[in-house]
């Protein structure tokens, strides 16, 4: 199962040394991955494969994507998948106004000399000159080192995924009139799917799959310092395991990795230094999002105190 | 390792999980890339090559903790273990886990460290205290390690899991009362003398963290032996789980239910998305000239590309009538709940539950985000109970038609749900046969397995005649697709 083996362009060198300089490199570009996100990337360079990311909005999917982007220096292609995402809008499109204008241009010559014969023409306006090249082709096609991320893939069609198969295995694009275009380079391949619904299994087993959850107190802890400039170790501990709390309550959307850094920067620009209840009862409506939540969160954490203070 | 790793993956389709050759290949490809001695590493690059869906992410957990099960003695814990005078006993097993478990009854592993036996049950309990005080967790290990020789009573050969095992060990450390003295201790401990309820719940909280993983500490001890004992395959079969669809709702204990409750909320998600997005895609609608013609103004006037309207096909409206009696109750609920998340799909959907009494629930999810609250309401509020609060399905249904009948018309689907348990009372099946006649459709579900159908009081066969369809639900899988199929 080695890439020349199926007949894939060969990944060149691997990008990575080991597990730890993945890990060690994305915490040189910001992002503090913990060891199954380290391994997975590791994995996905060593096996050429594409990475199907899942899990709760704002957990740092698709800042995944950028960072790796970053640490490997490539650049990053992004297609933004949405209903209605058709293969003209992911992979190429044939410019066909500038058709119509090449073939009436042919006409007007023709009444003068003689004009080009239907066979050059075709072969004329199939060429890659009235090709628009979209995302996919683009990652396809640069002899750069790129990223490519397909963001959300998880909203278009059942249908519209099958577009992404021959990308994801093959690393190429067969267009009809012009044939088979190779990747020269292997490009990294991140698709991010917040799980709106069941993605198809020709997609998942194409695919190496890492589920990123919430993270666990300690690296949220690190997270917040590392993003967060200025903001003291005790301060950061502490909206760590605030966050930790809530999230055990019973909640209707629990604050997510983003929501986290917002508070505590806010928390910093107030001058914050330890939070009390009432700080945490003024500033709770950064970190939830539904008055309802809000309100329970109140009631389990912080009413009881407010009474007693 | 390439036999290790079949056997897994057999024990990975056994559990349910769709595991392709690819995937296989794909798992064999990536451990080669992969340290052997980084247990960590093997999982995540299992993980990531074999299970697509974070909701098999415990079957997986499970058969990994069996057939790569921790060796003990293990980095890190050689301080801890120094420490308390052990000797090198337990680290012997030097074979793999699964390897290991081929060769049962090895005396040293059983035993343990010959260190804990000289342990007084005060002092293990004190070593237990001051490893979650300072959240060691070398000394977490070692404690479990101890507290799995004392308490467990393991005996060697028997075909358990070894929840009982756990049970038992965890009972005589009385974890709560554990969490109770650390909690005195952080009170003690606190700089202004008391500690803010903010800050008891954040201690509280983080306590609770450092027990799980101590708990978790011990089921690893006692998987371990176990594999030990009789091998990982032996053990797979034992501890297997049914992943969360496939769980009997009927015979579900409460861990699972809550299980339940939380798998349902994504389930009935993608359902609604996958239902509007066949309702709007299902068929292409007729041709809309006015926008093909706008659209041919950028192609000189030719019609290149047609457009089409969207497709609006009208959407059912639903009548629930739902057995809440003990038995069925917890069915009952997850399919209220299910229908009502999706209820954007139909033009209206109202619901009845009963027992031997009749009440109409609707008004409970109007204006209500979460169906889960509704449905805790309903146990309270809802007015089923008429004379003995005993299914009666014939009262029930007669009460049904003579409140509620007229209301059903040629666009309703009735949904009845029930075992059909009607302790021997009159069926009133003439009520199901009259709603057959007005309404579209009526389909009947059915928590019990097909075999049970029409054994002692169940009496389905006698409505079955007047329904449409009669299904067997008994799990979230099966309740999915039905729903599926009806908007």
């Amino acid at each position: 199962m080695t890439n020349g083996a199926l007949g894939l362009p060969e990944g060149g060198p691997p990008r990575f040394e080991s597990l730890d300089t993945v890990r060690a490199g994305l915490a040189e570009v910001g992002y503090l991955a913990d060891d199954s996100i380290s391994g997975v990337v590791y994995l996905a360079d060593r096996l050429g494969k594409p990475v199907l990311v899942e899990g709760p909005a704002g957990t740092g999917k698709t800042q995944l994507a950028k960072s790796v982007a970053e640490l490997t220096g490539a650049r990053l292609i992004r297609l933004q998948c949405y209903e209605g995402l058709d293969e003209s809008k992911a992979l190429y499109e044939w410019n066909y106004r500038k058709q119509l204008l090449r073939i009436q241009a042919g006409e007007h010559g023709k009444s003068e000399t003689e004009g080009p014969s239907w066979s050059e023409l075709e072969e004329d306006i199939f060429s890659e000159d009235f090709l628009l090249t979209r995302p996919l082709l683009e990652a396809i096609r640069a002899t750069e080192p790129v990223v490519l991320l397909v963001d959300e893939v998880d909203r278009v069609e059942l249908e519209t995924e099958a577009l992404l198969l021959e990308i994801l295995s093959e690393y190429q694009v067969s267009i009809p009139e012009l044939g088979t275009v190779r990747a020269t380079q292997l490009p990294m391949v991140f698709l991010t799917s917040n799980n709106t619904r069941e993605l198809s299994e020709a997609l998942k087993r194409r695919c190496l799959f890492l589920h990123i959850d919430y993270p666990d107190l300690e690296r949220e802890r690190d997270i917040v310092r590392a993003k967060v400039p200025g903001i003291s170790e005790e301060l950061a501990d502490q909206v760590a395991r605030i966050v930790r709390s809530l999230r055990t309550v019973e909640l209707r959307k629990a604050p997510s990795v983003s929501e986290t850094l917002d508070w505590a920067r806010t928390l910093v620009l107030l001058g914050v230094q330890t939070i009390d209840a009432a700080e945490a009862k003024d500033t709770l409506h950064i970190l939830l999002k539904y008055q309802a939540d809000i309100e329970r969160a109140t009631k389990e954490l912080l009413s009881a105190s407010s009474s007693s203070s | 390792m390439l036999d290790l790793l079949s056997g897994f993956v057999a024990e990975l389709r056994r559990s349910g999980l769709p595991v392709s050759l690819t995937e296989h290949l794909d798992a064999a490809e990536a451990v080669k890339h992969i340290p052997l001695e980084d247990r960590d590493g093997l999982k995540y690059a299992l993980a990531a090559t074999l299970v697509k869906s974070a909701a098999h992410w415990r079957a997986f957990e499970t058969a990994f903790e069996v057939f790569f099960a921790v060796r003990p003695g293990g980095a890190g814990e050689g301080a801890a273990g120094d420490e308390l005078g052990e000797g090198e006993g337990d680290t012997e097993s030097e074979q793999s886990g699964g390897e290991g478990g081929r060769m049962p009854g090895q005396g040293r592993g059983w035993k343990g460290g010959g260190g804990g036996e000289g342990m007084t049950p005060e002092e293990l309990a004190e070593l237990l205290f001051k490893s979650l005080m300072s959240a060691d967790a070398a000394m977490m290990n070692v404690v479990a390690r101890n507290a799995v020789d004392r308490y467990a009573g393991m005996e060697p050969g028997r075909p358990v899991g070894g929840t009982y095992y756990l049970y038992r060990t965890l009972r005589n450390l009385d974890l709560d009362a554990v969490l109770e003295r650390l909690m005195r201790g952080a009170q003690a401990g606190a700089a202004g003398g008391a500690l803010t309820d903010l800050e008891e719940r954040l201690a509280a909280d983080e306590y609770k963290a450092r027990i799980d993983k101590f708990r978790r500490a011990v089921e690893t001890e006692i998987r371990r032996r176990l594999v030990e004992d009789r091998g990982a395959e032996a053990l797979a079969r034992s501890v297997r789980k049914p992943l969360p669809e496939d769980i009997d709702v009927m015979h579900a204990t409460r861990d699972e239910l809550a299980m339940l409750h939380r798998t349902l909320q994504p389930l009935s998600r993608k359902l609604a998305v996958r239902l509007a997005r066949k309702r709007r895609h299902g068929r292409k609608g007729p041709l809309d000239f006015r926008a093909t013609m706008r659209r041919s103004l950028s192609t000189g006037g030719v019609p290149i590309e047609p457009r089409f309207r969207h497709p609006r096909p009208a959407k059912p409206e639903i009548f629930v009538i739902a057995d809440i009696s003990g038995s069925v109750a917890s069915f009952a609920r997850f399919t209220l709940h299910l229908v009502y998340a999706i209820s954007s799909q139909f033009s209206k959907v109202r619901s009845f539950v009963f027992v031997d009494g009749i009440d109409e629930v609707t008004r409970f999810f109007e204006g209500v985000i979460d169906p889960a609250e509704a449905v805790a309401r309903i146990n309270t509020e809802a007015d089923v109970i008429w004379v003995d609060g005993h299914s009666d399905y014939g009262h029930a249904f007669t009460e049904f038609e003579r409140r509620w009948g007229d209301q059903v018309t040629s666009r309703s689907s009735v949904m009845i749900l029930g075992d059909a348990r009607n302790n021997y009372h009159a069926s009133g099946s003439w009520v199901v046969e009259d709603l057959q006649a007005r309404a579209r459709r009526v389909y009947w579900l059915n928590p019990e397995p097909r075999d049970y159908w029409g054994s002692g009081d169940s009496i389905v066969g006698e409505y079955a005649a007047h329904c449409d369809d009669v299904v067997e639900c008994r799990t979230l899988r099966q309740l999915e697709h039905f729903v599926g199929n009806l908007a």
